[in-house]
């Protein structure tokens, strides 16, 4: 896998940030001195997706259904109930829509979405989503590399965090009207695993538009992580120098961490992580590391005590 | 007719399986809801001496035993699922060692499974027998029902994620149930001097 080579060299976050950024600078010498024609060539990290890169494979990891996709939702912004979101989120409009991109950006700019939606050409990507409650499931999205999007506004080399923020509007979101979480929902990503192409910005499923339940108009999945790592209905995209608050780390620090991996060997304090339900499986199954993304995203931590940065 | 009443949920539950309509996490669903059933109808038996009390109906006493011995019932069927259909022994043999651990090292899992092992012996010695057989000790025994009462809204309290407020519900009115105990004697209600020396006519599971 073309992805892993830069990391083979770092072995700390640091360094392969460094890394990063200088070849950023060397593409862009590249490019001064040889031309535009020459850099398709030249930038292959982060590569182009491959369609199927990351995928489950085999017989074990067949997609769950459209209806059990967005019946079966934590999106406590709509409810706290799985099948809240469902059934309280048919007032939510996400048209028209608009997203923030701001910080430690040299082109800050505010993007409509379907300017996005037609500057970001979405690709199927089925991943595997582990819930930090024993469930999972594994899902058609339609998005496309969040890195994409970053490159476009051109992070600031002082840039080291990226911080989300959901839209808050009480009106049409009636969880928003309980304190059973601080509004509005925050989440946030080192800058190196924002920039990883496995990480997406979605806006649909199954071939359709993100329904609302599901976080519409548009949402973050980070596979190797936690489901709540994924914060939904997106607004603003912040590049920040120190690392930023993210929701439930704020209401259960000892629960939930920053970083949020998904890791067999570091059980929540309420429950053990060992094992998972796959919806629509009997029996529950083990929990892989990184969510069966190890290959892929392992050398981000390299060097990391996961136990303490959980 | 307390019975069938509290049957009703079951009924609702199988049919709800037998016609998909559980939702996508089935198994989940049904452990959540004996779940429900379970606390509702063990502060249902809390409630009932504090009823008599307030509204002077000696009577009611009589299901008393009935609604304990219902929510042990719905305890023992949640304990059942979550043991055999959602950690899958013994089919999994090595499911015992998970449950093992949870029991060890998850609080929640840690009190509702003390508060299921505390209502044994009260179900056990819920019988006309047993109350004649342990006579004072007997009343004594089934004290116990306000430590599993406790534990079992601990229980949902550390089980749900977020500030939830249903399980603050429950255990708002649990608090309630045992207020109304410290409270002095009312008029109407029997005054402990009325009451006969031995549990017996009560039987049941609640002993105050």
């Amino acid at each position: 896998m073309r992805i892993k080579r830069p990391y083979d060299i770092s072995s700390s976050e640091i360094t392969s940030e460094r890394l990063y950024w200088n070849r950023r600078q060397f593409i862009g010498t590249a490019g001064a001195v040889a031309g535009a024609a020459l850099l398709p060539g030249l930038a292959p990290w982060p590569p182009l997706h491959v369609r199927g890169e990351g995928e489950p494979r085999g017989e074990d990891d067949k997609p769950n259904s459209y209806e059990d996709i967005t019946t079966y939702n934590n999106y406590y912004e709509f409810g706290p109930d799985k099948r809240d979101p469902s059934r309280l989120s048919g007032r939510f409009r996400p048209r028209p829509w608009s997203i923030v991109v701001e910080g430690e950006v040299k082109k800050p700019r505010t993007f409509d979405i379907d300017d996005i939606l037609q500057r970001y050409p979405a690709e199927e990507r089925i991943y595997r989503l582990r819930c930090v409650e024993g469930w999972s499931m594994v899902i058609p999205w339609n998005g496309f590399p969040l890195s994409k999007l970053l490159d476009d506004v051109e992070p600031t080399s002082q840039a080291k965090f990226v911080a989300f923020t959901t839209v808050y509007r009480p009106s049409e979101m009636p969880g928003q009207n309980t304190s059973i979480l601080p509004w509005p929902y925050v989440e946030g990503l080192r800058l190196d695993e924002a920039m990883h192409p496995l990480t997406i910005l979605v806006t649909g499923l199954y071939g359709k538009p993100l329904p609302n339940q599901d976080g519409a108009p548009i949402r973050l999945v980070v596979p190797w992580k936690y489901g709540f790592k994924g914060i939904k209905s997106i607004v603003t995209i912040r590049l920040t120098r120190t690392q930023p608050p993210t929701t439930w780390s704020l209401a259960a620090p000892n629960e939930y961490g920053f970083y949020a991996n998904v890791n067999p060997t570091v059980d929540h304090p309420r429950w053990s992580q060992k094992r998972e339900r796959r919806l629509g499986e009997f029996f529950r199954r083990p929990t892989l590391m990184f969510n069966g993304y190890a290959e892929q995203v392992a050398s981000l931590y390299a060097g990391m005590d996961l136990r303490v940065n959980f | 007719m307390i019975v069938v009443a509290a049957l009703v949920p079951l009924a609702l539950i199988v049919r709800d399986a037998f016609t998909d309509r559980l939702g996508a996490n089935p198994i989940e669903a049904i452990t959540h809801r004996t779940g429900d059933w379970a606390i509702r109808l063990l502060l249902a038996t809390l409630a009932v001496s504090p009823l008599r009390r307030l509204t002077g109906w000696n009577g009611i006493i009589r299901y008393r035993r009935t609604l304990g011995l219902l929510a042990f019932s719905y305890i023992c069927l949640h304990f059942l699922i979550y043991l055999v259909i959602d950690q899958g022994f013994p089919i999994q043999g090595f499911a015992l060692q998970y449950v093992i651990e949870d029991i060890a090292k998850r609080p929640y899992i840690t009190v509702g499974f003390t508060a299921f092992l505390l209502l044994i012996p009260l179900a056990w010695t819920s019988t006309k027998g047993w109350i004649r057989r342990l006579g004072k000790k007997w009343k004594a025994l089934h004290q116990l029902i306000y430590v599993a009462a406790a534990l079992g809204v601990l229980h949902y309290l550390w089980l749900v994620k977020g500030d939830r407020p249903t399980p603050v519900y429950y255990a708002l009115v649990l608090v309630a149930l045992l207020a109304l105990r410290a409270l002095p004697q009312s008029r109407g209600a029997p005054r402990a001097g009325d009451r006969p020396p031995s549990p017996l006519p009560e039987r049941a599971l609640d002993p105050s």
